[in-house]
């Protein structure tokens, strides 16, 4: 994929997220909302290096996944405003946006319980000799779950396709990483596993995409999972209730200059890209945003009596007698 | 000529009343030929390649590889989800807790994801697994001896099959996994080696276990007793128990209709209700603690459903941890006494 290509889905993330919040205060959505904003070239990057049958799983904060991994706005933004149209029919919200036919299982909000679920569905991959790559997604505070441990332990002895993808954007919650694990690079945890590792600066898309392209090759061709942080920023608080006051001005400062659009289309520059180019693409990306909004709003409520409905699956194997 | 058909027919169900297995053998047996059925079934857990804790899966690496029986390492969080993830790709596994005890290391992959992932995800995906849980006080004190059940009762999403005999063991455990949903299913160690109840049974109940396969359907009660006094609803050992207890009585001219429920999660509600409306009196047996228990849950729907308030009364092990020593183990979980006493308290 081009970098431009990845520029869109950035630019698209942003929108997306900027009209998120835009919904919310004028009172469309109705519970909170976790945005991506800051953290466009970890989703995108990592992505861009899968097919469509091979599976992420997202976190609490998935509305950039769900768009690097093909889900269109409005499905997602329907989602989140409750709608019958929603990808999830309104039952699971913005913090479990989610479209398997894309290759993106519900997004977990229990924060590392996707992780054994990924080297799971890596599994039935192994299992049925399919050369798919199972993704997790997880923030840093992930890394301090026990699921954590586990999930990549099983993974790594057994060789499972597997990426996991460890977005540190520096704090869970208001908890600085710093204050909750004694080694800088979080990476380095793969060590205890035996699993390859890797570092890369996550507001880089195209050193983003060189790792997950590597990682999963590497993993299609049964030599087992990779464990890759992406070290990021998010631009706002951790949810909406969050203004996030606990982060010194001048690391913010530092992280909004290296925004990872900024950097991207600096390289597109270089690259001979015009302004003119980028400006028609942010002007079709706001475009699609904006109707994607429009049906989100125009969209049904789901029925009251559709909230029992889903729970079971009817349907099973063919029973004996 | 030849015999007819339906004389072929009686033959065999005839031979397979005199089939004998025990508990064990059933679900044995139940996941061996479903694994033969269909590929897509596969075994995970501890120690499972040699048999796991109790030998249920004994011989099956033999048989099926250790592809498709994986042992794992000591991390129930770690493989509940593996399952987990497995199954929503369409795969059926089959995860063994070497004792019932230990889900609680896995509770938020079933609770919040297996439980929950279909729901969530506006029916897009479907979690189908087995989770078998040996449960049941039998000396080994507080961590390998809890009948949990009653925990997993109000997690929408999930399951739960509680066979006390071969016959149903296998019937359940065939359609636990043919669902497409998560069924937790547990054993009670104490009936791993019994053959069936002992006493005298409804004579129209299976008394062995055919070979060939078959489904009990999941939220279909089972009349083990017909009488027309007092309803006993009982699972498990207590099942057992229960019908000892009602062949005393019977003795002495009360005449218990004993139901085993069979499955917690679908709760077949109609057949106590409509036991109930015959005998007007209901005693709960479980060996899960009274409060909290699923004993309240059928109590409160029975009462919710008849007309006229009757006598209701429960008997179950006490709030306590289950204690080791067995003096201690008998003192707080009933037996037949107690089942008596409680029968009789009705009256």
């Amino acid at each position: 994929m081009s970098l431009l290509e990845m520029y869109r889905l950035m630019i698209r993330i942003r929108l997306l997220e900027e009209k998120v919040n835009d919904l919310y205060l004028k009172g469309y959505v109705p519970g909170t909302i976790h945005l991506y904003k800051g953290e466009e070239a970890v989703a995108v990057g990592v992505c861009c290096a899968l097919e469509l049958d091979d599976v992420i799983l997202g976190t609490h904060r998935p509305h950039g996944h769900a768009i690097a991994k093909g889900i269109e706005p409005k499905y997602i933004l329907a989602e989140v405003l409750g709608k019958s149209t929603g990808c999830c029919k309104g039952k699971g919200g913005s913090m479990h946006v989610g479209d398997i036919s894309k290759g993106m299982l519900p997004a977990l909000a229990i924060v590392g319980a996707g992780i054994p679920i990924a080297a799971g569905v890596a599994l039935s991959f192994k299992m049925l000799k399919l050369p798919r790559v199972a993704v997790s997604f997880f923030g840093d505070g992930a890394t301090n779950e026990g699921a954590f441990h586990e999930g990549l332990n099983i993974a790594a002895i057994w060789k499972l396709p597997v990426v996991f993808i460890c977005e540190n954007n520096l704090y869970g919650v208001s908890t600085p990483i710093r204050a909750v694990a004694a080694i800088e690079n979080l990476a380095d945890r793969a060590n205890s596993y035996g699993m390859r590792k890797a570092v890369v600066d996550g507001n880089n898309v195209e050193e983003v995409w060189k790792a997950a392209r590597d990682a999963a090759a590497l993993a299609r061709n049964g030599e087992g999972p990779s464990l890759i942080e992406c070290k990021t920023y998010r631009h706002t608080g951790h949810s909406r209730s969050d203004p996030a006051r606990y982060r010194p001005k001048e690391e913010l400062e530092s992280w909004l200059a290296r925004d990872p659009l900024k950097i991207t289309r600096s390289r597109l520059e270089t690259a001979g890209i015009s302004a003119a180019q980028m400006a028609e693409l942010e002007r079709d990306e706001a475009r699609l945003i904006e109707s994607a909004a429009e049906f989100a709003i125009q969209s049904e409520p789901p029925s009251a009596a559709s909230a029992l409905e889903d729970v079971w699956d009817r349907g099973r194997e063919k029973m004996p007698n | 000529m030849g015999p007819r058909k339906g004389e072929n027919a009686k033959l065999s169900s005839e031979g397979a009343q005199n089939r004998k297995l025990t508990l064990l053998q059933a679900i044995q047996e139940a996941m061996i030929q479903e694994m033969e059925r269909d590929k897509s079934i596969f075994l995970i857990g501890e120690d499972i390649r040699i048999g796991g804790g109790f030998g249920v899966t004994r011989g099956l690496t033999d048989r099926f590889g250790t592809e498709r029986v994986i042992d794992t390492p000591i991390s129930e969080a770690g493989y509940v989800g593996v399952a987990i993830g497995a199954a929503v790709m369409g795969m059926r596994p089959i995860v063994e807790f070497q004792f019932g005890d230990f889900v609680f290391c896995a509770m938020d992959q079933i609770v919040n994801e297996a439980a929950k992932l279909r729901y969530m995800s506006g029916g897009q995906i479907s979690v189908p697994i087995v989770l078998r849980l040996p449960v049941g006080a039998n000396r080994r004190a507080a961590q390998h001896g809890q009948c949990s059940e009653s925990v997993f009762m109000g997690i929408p999403g999930l399951q739960l099959a509680v066979p006390s005999t071969p016959y149903d063991a296998k019937g359940l455990m065939i359609s636990s996994i043919r669902d497409n949903n998560p069924v937790l299913f547990f054993e009670h160690k104490l009936l791993y080696s019994t053959q069936g109840i002992r006493g005298r049974i409804d004579p129209h109940l299976p008394q062995g276990v055919p070979e060939e396969e078959y489904a009990i359907p999941l939220g279909k009660a089972s009349v083990v007793r017909r009488g027309a006094d007092v309803t006993v609803v009982a699972t498990q050992i207590m099942l057992h128990r229960a019908v000892e207890a009602a062949e005393d009585l019977s003795r002495q001219g009360i005449e218990a209709e004993v139901i085993d429920p069979r499955t917690l999660v679908p709760l077949d509600r109609d057949t106590i209700i409509e036991s109930v409306r015959k005998t007007g009196r209901l005693l709960i047996t479980h060996e899960a603690p009274g409060t909290g228990g699923w004993a309240g849950e059928i109590a409160i729907s029975v009462e919710e459903s008849i007309e006229h308030p009757i006598p209701i009364r429960r008997v179950t092990t006490a709030d306590v941890p289950v204690p080791y020593s067995p003096v201690l183990e008998s003192a707080v979980i009933p037996g037949k006494e107690q089942i008596i006493e409680g029968i009789r308290s009705l009256f």
